[in-house]
């Protein structure tokens, strides 16, 4: 196996409330491959969100990173400076961002925007090479040339995301987050984004990490696929995988309410209450809303544990020496 | 805000009125106004009123055990005519307040309601009279009225004391009108003016009750500037027209600190209670509609 | 632009200018009593050989001006004609002077001391608004909101007296009044500006502390609103500089809407001024305002009012017209 560009490790995020700590990412761990494009799916509060603003240190008050390590080709993220953090972000890792809408300055010309990306790098000082850059940039992400000097208003919704996009890939990052980069756009554009972004990432070899709660979109794009409740990462696994036999009851019961994913691509719910994470169930987490939990699972929270070659899965049904205990 | 689409059912509109939590700002800013009113009103009963006459005593004295606050150029006490001044000050800023945020509800509520041309020539008349530096109006119409009292004064500030809770109102109720259960009411055939009063009155309130506050401030505001040009009541004490006095005999050149001092206080003290009390209901109108998004 | 708005706008402008003028002519009508033997009585009994008036050329002036043997309509178009021709008619207590002639005298002062105090106190509490909504900012800094709150509650003139009290009386290091010091002619080497501005600083002083408190209330308040909007996640992760975030992202998108609410705060503005000129007795309009109003020099007065109504009304326009061209949002609005 290649040596992962990005490697995760018991990434800790709570918010701090009056009320106590809010565990959003509780100790999630998890390599990338560089080139290799993983979806994170769940529920929305299951800290997906979270874990993808913490990736980039963008978390504001009051969330706040308690521990783990993110490694960017061996370096922590976690303790550099805020400085040296400013200049990895978006040139070695990227994002783009949830509201499509409203992520781009109203009063800006796209690029001016586009501009002060390479200046914030040092990157392409001389006018003439950044404009041709910018010109291929809009068109590889399927604009023209010409939207350069138009601003955000003038753009629609698709447009505006493809601008993220091309954004996101100037200074051809190693590492793009996309966090439900479609979920302001309707279906058609929906797709034609993601195509636009599937593209560019094989252009650039660069590796994805796509956020979100839609199972189809992610059936389509991703390689392997996480799965997060309550703020921990309770299965990964490839894709196919994942469809033909998932292991975690919950990713089941996720897969099982694609009624088909063919003709609709809409993620319905899953009976049963989201967790508090102010005060997690004990044990595992999903057990109070799991039809398959037994005597261990109100008591011990399952680890993450590799059930065979590349397939990762925190459930007691799975877990070795739980099943050896109870047989016993 | 038009974030919210939450229809805001009728019981949370009343229950803004009901201090669950007491909100600071809005607690410590009606704490200042409550004790200025005491002050007033529990001076007035205590002093002499002939203390404020001109000639009552030796003029120009510094403060002292007796005349607490000293005497004017005129040989008034300082305090006794503070005392008889802050009420009627307060009055004119109430009753203006009043007669504006009245006016001013009816107007915003029928152009926002009811649109088309009434909304037209209402919006037109508001943003006409908008533009319109106020003072300058008043200036006018003060000057051309003599014998100016208290009852006076607050018609003329009120006069021009509608213009901004319209045009508030008139916001606020637009957004209020494309709501859903305004919407059913309407599908109801609950019809024009029982559906203002029933439906979006109630939930105006709150609005209301905020711009009454800034409202109140804004008409102290333009009376004391009045007063202190010279246009106000003549034969009846207001804190502005104290402050027109001491400027008129040079009390501020003179040094005679005692003189204008306590009068700006007292109107510091009037506009910082306004405007805590109206920031706490602002802070308080919107935890509501937060809680409710 | 659209040709509706700018339609509408022009109507909305012209409409104010009618009010004024209307309101200027019809309220000394309405208000019952003959003005002229009132104000002629009051005049010869409290002028006291000073200002020595000419009763029967200013009766003359008076008649002429009101026409009163004529038609209410007639008298109104009458006033019209006059008013567009920019006769204002005789001031009462410096006949023969014109009130055109004691206004334009005035109006330098204002326009200088007013217009630039409103644009100091503008730039200095909209940058303060916006720092104190930066969560990068020192906590210390956030202290100075109560005493923002509590300035901007003081009006303008009171603030004045309080400066000249322990500037000019207690520490004398400032002098009590006026533009430039009194008996001098007004020269324009390096002694007569610094004369100048020396009498123009704590009456620019006092516009632009009570000023600050409020713009930057305001900013505060408006970039804490764009401060949550997804571009500035954004340009966070762009790994753009803080100052830039906040130069371009922050204050750039806070600062357009608040040139709007300039509107709501000119006339503000004008009334705290025109008494912040009376309390430092500088002669601009507000204080010839005063004195007009004092020995009821009405012809003063209502120029006065009118100069004021038309010109804030004039900025106004002026400001909606431009203002869609430095803001795309609104430029795209009414394409």
């Amino acid at each position: 196996m290649t040596t992962p560009v990005l490697r995760v490790q018991d990434l800790h995020v709570h918010y701090r409330t009056a009320a106590g700590p809010v565990k959003a990412v509780n100790g999630v761990s998890f390599d990338l491959a560089p080139g290799e494009r993983l979806g994170l799916v769940g529920e929305s509060g299951s800290g997906k969100t979270t874990m993808a603003l913490a990736l980039m240190r963008m978390l504001e008050q009051p969330a706040r990173i308690e521990g783990g390590r993110v490694l960017l080709d061996g370096v922590d993220l976690l303790a550099l400076s805020e400085e040296q953090m400013r200049r990895i972000r978006f040139d070695r890792l990227s994002m783009v961002p949830q509201g499509a809408m409203n992520s781009l300055n109203p009063v800006m010309r796209i690029r001016d925007q586009m501009i002060e990306i390479f200046n914030a790098h040092g990157r392409h000082p001389d006018k003439a090479e950044r404009r041709e850059r910018i010109g291929h940039l809009l068109e590889r992400v399927g604009l023209k040339r010409d939207v350069a000097d138009r601003y955000p208003h003038e753009l629609s919704g698709g447009m505006k995301q493809r601008v993220c996009i091309a954004m996101a890939i100037a200074l051809r990052p190693q590492v793009i987050i996309a966090d439900e980069p479609t979920s302001a756009l309707d279906v058609v554009v929906q797709r034609q984004v993601m195509e636009t972004l599937g593209a560019v990432q094989k252009d650039l070899n660069a590796a994805v990490i796509l956020v979100g709660h839609d199972m189809g979109l992610m059936a389509q794009f991703a390689d392997r696929i996480g799965v997060m409740y309550a703020g921990r990462l309770v299965e990964l696994a490839p894709v196919r995988q994942i469809f033909s036999a998932p292991q975690h009851p919950y990713t089941q019961m996720l897969i099982a309410s694609i009624p088909s994913l063919e003709e609709k691509r809409l993620f319905k719910g899953i009976p049963g209450v989201a967790p508090s994470l102010l005060n997690p169930p004990s044990g595992c987490p999903f057990h109070p809303r799991c039809p398959a939990a037994f005597a261990p699972c109100p008591t011990i929270n399952p680890a993450l544990e590799e059930t065979d070659a590349g397939r990762w899965v925190a459930c007691h049904l799975h877990s070795e020496a739980v099943l050896h205990d109870s047989r016993a | 805000m038009a974030t919210i689409q939450t229809a805001l059912p009728r019981q949370t509109a009343r229950r803004a009125f009901r201090l669950r939590k007491v909100n600071p700002l809005l607690a410590s800013g009606m704490v200042i106004l409550l004790a200025l009113i005491l002050f007033a009103v529990g001076g007035g009963l205590l002093i002499d009123h002939s203390y404020a006459e001109v000639g009552a005593f030796l003029p120009r004295q510094t403060p002292n055990a007796e005349r607490v606050l000293g005497t004017d150029s005129q040989g008034r006490d300082v305090l006794a005519v503070l005392i008889l001044s802050t009420p009627n000050t307060l009055m004119i800023g109430l009753v203006a307040g009043i007669a504006g945020i009245a006016t001013g509800t009816i107007l915003g509520l029928l152009s926002g309601f009811f649109g088309g041309w009434v909304d037209t020539v209402i919006r037109t008349i508001t943003d006409v009279f908008i533009t319109i530096p106020g003072i300058a109006i008043l200036i006018v119409i003060a000057t051309n009225i003599r014998n100016i009292d208290v009852a006076v004064m607050a018609l003329i500030v009120a006069s021009l004391a509608w213009r901004f809770p319209a045009r508030a109102i008139r916001a606020q109720t637009l957004s209020l009108r494309e709501r859903g259960y305004i919407q059913i009411a309407r599908l109801n055939g609950v019809g024009g003016l029982e559906l203002v009063v029933r439906e979006v009155l109630p939930n105006l309130l709150p609005y209301i009750a905020a711009s009454f506050v800034s409202t109140v401030s804004q008409s102290i505001l333009a009376t004391i500037g009045l007063e202190a040009l010279g246009l106000g009541p003549q034969n009846e004490y207001t804190l502005g027209m104290m402050i027109y006095w001491a400027q008129f005999y040079g009390a501020i050149l003179r040094g005679m600190w005692w003189w204008w001092t306590p009068p700006i206080v007292v109107i510091v003290l009037i506009f910082v209670g306004l405007l805590l009390t109206s920031a706490g209901l602002d802070e308080f109108v919107n935890t509501r509609l937060r809680k409710v998004k | 632009m659209s040709f509706q708005y700018l339609v509408r706008r022009t109507g909305t402008f012209l409409l104010v200018i009618v009010l004024a003028v209307s309101v200027n002519f019809l309220i000394p009508r309405l208000i019952p009593g003959d003005p002229i033997e009132d104000r002629l009585t009051q005049l010869s009994a409290t002028s006291s050989g000073g200002a020595s008036i000419d009763i029967a050329a200013t009766a003359a002036a008076y008649r002429e001006r009101f026409g009163l043997d004529k038609s209410l309509v007639e008298q109104y178009l009458n006033y019209w004609w006059d008013i567009l021709h920019l006769d204002f008619g005789y001031s009462l207590a410096n006949y023969p002077e014109t009130v055109g002639a004691s206004i334009s005298a005035a109006l330098p002062w204002t326009l200088g001391l007013v217009g630039t105090s409103t644009l100091i106190a503008f730039v200095i509490g909209s940058l303060l608004g916006g720092l104190l909504a930066w969560p990068r900012v020192p906590r210390a800094l956030r202290g100075f909101i109560p005493l923002l709150m509590v300035i901007s509650a003081i009006p303008y003139f009171l603030l004045g007296i309080i400066l000249i009290y322990v500037l000019v009386i207690v520490a004398r290091a400032f002098p009590a009044g006026g533009a430039y010091t009194f008996g001098s002619t007004l020269r324009f080497d390096l002694n007569g500006i610094a004369d100048v501005l020396r009498h123009a600083t704590l009456p620019a002083a006092s516009i632009i502390l009570a000023g600050i408190g409020s713009w930057a209330l305001s900013m505060r308040g408006m970039m804490i609103s764009v401060l949550g909007e997804d571009f500035i996640k954004l340009a966070h992760a762009k790994g753009l500089k803080q100052r830039r975030i906040f130069l371009w992202y922050g204050m750039r998108n806070s600062l357009l809407p608040q040139l709007t609410s300039l509107a709501l705060v000119l006339g503000y503005v004008v009334s705290g001024s025109i008494l912040v000129e009376v309390i430092f007795s500088y002669p601009g309009i507000g204080y010839k305002l005063y004195q007009a109003i004092q020995s009821k020099d009405y012809f003063v007065v209502q120029g006065i009012v009118l100069i004021l109504v038309v010109s804030i009304g004039f900025a106004l326009y002026v400001m909606d017209l431009i203002y869609p061209l430095i803001d795309p949002r609104i430029r795209y609005q009414q394409a």
